[in-house]
């Protein structure tokens, strides 16, 4: 029996570690999932950091690529958030400069920052931007406007069968997750309706 | 509780049965006189530390969550039997739904097996109890407390989870209630449980077997929840993780699943998948080792294929890991995602199907009996069958954009786990009753129950793939005029199948009472060595191993 004990509990503690492990794996499972949607290029995310101005790049003047582009604010933010130009017809490799438009219409400040995607997911890792509004966060005081600037070119290796890429960007309201320690305290207290959102 | 008088009754009748056998059967020694006489009234179950026992209770908890659950599946039916707002707010609609799936799964269809694991395991192969005997009793006994949990978070004041069993971010985290705290930690304790459970039965199966009981020797309902435990061990602590990450989500400022903050809501549905999927055969695989049992044993020949049988549970046990994204097809997903996902998908109807016709050549030219176990064993094979086929249906890729959130899938899912596993369950309780309480069962009322499932639950369930391939998507608590017709069918099959249930109560409180004595073999064909042991099981047996041929 002392026997048959020691054996129960060396298989019961290998089988406790087997459950920390997989307790760890389901946390490793959110690192995993972005390395996965970055080297195998999908799930629409585009890079975060801005690409490097291509050298010696030659556009392919003989394909056509329309971009059409998205604004969405999240849940009732109050901003309006508009692309300047809504679609344009882009040459592989062509440099492109356009920007976004966004206003905050209530009348204190609110910090947003802007998500970007493009579909279809599998043309995204071809679609670089040398600059981007939503590589920094965007604060705007109340009933300020503000133009915000987008760099972008589409790689010339991209597959022919990609004809059209839709950019859409969420814009999310991040005043609490942005703010100073400090000035989280004050935040709560005079903005009331901003918790209730959260 | 009101049971357990009953109960005890038997087990004091226990030792005389003992006294008879160890006569008769030698290799059953019975060491009842040492052991100290065991504690009585409440403190028995309380302090119990005997499989039997334990088996019980886990038995009567997922009974009584069952009709817990079944109460709130007929709020949701009456709701819906007429278009419009009649009984419920949406709100509270929203909670039935959820509350009602989280208990099924959680408190009824797992324990239930756990209960039987429990009960039948050490009496297959031999052992004198399960292997760890104390984390037994704490694990079922966390259990009524995290449904106690679950369940008073209908009674706070912004209400239940709402945001279904499936809690998908961001309807868990954003805009969830502030009972979800409630329902994180209940998850955590229902997830404790089931991972001790089956540690308990893994270092039983592998340390406790009588000498002679091989691997290839083991009957099927253990290997398949040998199988289901190691399902477990793998892929409870995963939700955990996953209601952990909602918790700090919603709670504690972090953005695992919210793009604002760098996180993204479409990982939680991967994350929860990986749980989910495996979770779908933690709740079918112990089913295959019950149906494998009784079939034999009602056809009158050896089960067909055991080693195959094996192998396809196996196999569908290691595939159940690469198909998670089939729940996720109108995700966005790359279309050679969709295609793994879809081929892996239909790869499982294959061993699957193995089973299927494993079974269907056990029957076949047998000298077949129809008992009520034997009836649910073939109505799960039919239904199951056919809830495995809409499965297929629903992994073809382009189709499932159609069926996608329809009640197609509430079709699918309610053939799988009420006419699947729920069937199951019903069918082991009335194979193994008998051996439970020594007495047999009112054969006349079972048939009643049977023939009343089994009609009713095709008329709840069957006309919900027309209203899915027709367009009514799933947990809404309103719909459109053109469904009305087929929802109130569906709802009149609702109410008869849950009542048809107090049917089974009442045959199994009669059962425990009294009635015709049982014989150590009540089943001619049954074979496995809890039949070598008499009816009622005494409290403690193969105290000294049985000897295996």
């Amino acid at each position: 029996m002392d026997e048959h004990n020691k054996s129960n509990k060396k298989l019961t503690l290998r089988l406790l570690m087997a459950t920390v492990a997989m307790f760890g794996f389901g946390f490793a499972l959110v690192p995993l999932y972005d390395v996965m949607c970055d080297t195998l290029g999908i799930n629409g995310k585009t890079n975060i950091e801005s690409a490097l101005q291509p050298q010696g790049m030659v556009p392919d003047e003989s394909r056509v690529i329309k971009v059409e582009f998205m604004a969405h604010p999240n849940q009732d933010m109050p901003w309006s958030f508009e692309p300047k130009q809504a679609l344009m017809d882009v040459h592989p490799g062509q440099v492109i400069q356009t920007a976004y438009v966004a206003k905050n219409l209530s009348n204190h400040r609110i910090v947003g920052q802007a998500v970007p995607s493009v579909s279809p997911g599998l043309g995204a890792s071809y679609f670089n931007k040398i600059e981007c509004f939503c590589f920094n966060k965007q604060p705007l005081a109340g009933q300020e406007q503000a133009e915000m600037p987008l760099i972008f070119y589409i790689e010339p290796d991209i597959p022919e069968s990609i004809h059209t890429l839709t950019l859409s960007y969420t814009l999310y309201d991040i005043t609490q997750q942005s703010a100073e320690p400090e000035e989280v305290a004050a935040l709560v207290v005079n903005d009331s309706t901003q918790g209730a959102l959260q | 509780m009101k049971t357990s008088k009953p109960e005890s009754e038997n087990i004091k009748s226990a030792p005389v049965a003992d006294a008879d056998l160890s006569r008769a059967n030698s290799a059953i020694a019975v060491e009842d006189d040492h052991h100290h006489e065991a504690p009585k009234g409440i403190a028995r179950w309380i302090y119990s530390t005997n499989h039997k026992d334990i088996g019980t209770l886990y038995l009567w908890f997922s009974f009584i969550m069952f009709l817990t659950g079944g109460a709130m599946a007929m709020v949701i039916r009456a709701e819906l039997f007429q278009p419009g707002l009649q009984l419920v707010e949406p709100q509270f609609f929203n909670q039935m739904t959820t509350v009602h799936g989280l208990v099924m799964v959680f408190g009824a269809v797992m324990p239930a097996f756990t209960g039987l694991a429990n009960w039948m395991i050490p009496m297959m192969i031999g052992a004198p109890d399960m292997a760890l005997p104390r984390m037994n009793n704490l694990s079922f006994w966390i259990l009524p407390f995290a449904f106690l949990i679950l369940l008073s978070s209908l009674f706070t004041a912004g209400g239940a989870p709402d945001f279904g069993w499936t809690f998908y971010a961001p309807l868990s985290t954003q805009y969830s209630p502030d009972s979800t705290a409630l329902f994180v930690f209940s998850v955590h304790i229902m997830g404790i449980s089931s991972i001790m459970g089956a540690i308990n039965v893994i270092v039983t199966i592998v340390n406790m077997r009588a000498p002679g009981m091989t691997w290839f020797k083991m009957p099927m309902f253990v290997w398949t929840w040998l199988i289901t435990a190691f399902l477990l061990i793998a892929v409870m602590p995963v939700l955990a993780g996953a209601v952990t990450m909602v918790l700090t989500d919603k709670y504690f400022g972090t953005s695992f699943f919210d793009a604002a903050g760098g996180g993204d809501p479409v990982m939680f549905q991967h994350i929860f998948w990986f749980f989910g999927h495996p979770e779908v055969y933690i709740m079918i695989l112990p089913s295959f080792g019950i149906i494998s049992a009784i079939i034999p044993a009602f056809s009158g020949k050896k089960l067909f294929g055991y080693h195959s049988m094996v192998y396809a549970t196996c196999s569908i046990a290691l595939l159940s890991f690469l198909v998670w994204a089939h729940h996720m097809f109108t995700t966005g997903m790359p279309v050679f995602a969709e295609l793994f996902f879809m081929y892996c998908t239909m790869l499982i109807a294959v061993p699957t199907g193995v089973k299927v016709f494993n079974w269907v050549a056990t029957m076949w030219r047998g000298a077949m009996t129809f008992e009520t176990p034997m009836l649910f064993a073939i109505a799960f094979i039919i239904l199951f069958t056919i809830g495995g086929f809409s499965g297929l249906m629903l992994a073809i890729v382009p189709a499932d954009f159609q069926y996608h959130d329809t009640y197609f899938v509430v079709a699918h899912f309610h053939y799988v786990l009420v006419s699947g596993a729920v069937f199951s369950i019903m069918a082991a309780a009335y194979y193994w009753l008998p051996k439970w309480t020594g007495n047999m069962y009112d054969h006349k009322l079972s048939l009643l129950h049977f023939w009343c499932s089994v009609i009713s639950v095709n008329v709840l369930f069957f006309p919900m793939h027309f209203l899915g391939l027709a367009g009514m998507p799933r947990r809404i608590p309103d719909y459109a005029i053109q469904f009305a017709d087929v929802n109130q069918i569906v709802s009149i099959g609702g109410f008869a199948f849950g009542l048809s249930q107090l049917i089974f109560l009442w045959v199994v409180i009669k059962c425990i009472r009294g009635g015709e004595k049982a014989t150590d073999k009540p089943w001619e064909h049954a074979e496995g060595l809890e039949w070598t042991l008499p009816s009622p099981a005494p409290h403690h047996t193969f105290s000294t191993p049985p000897k295996i041929d």
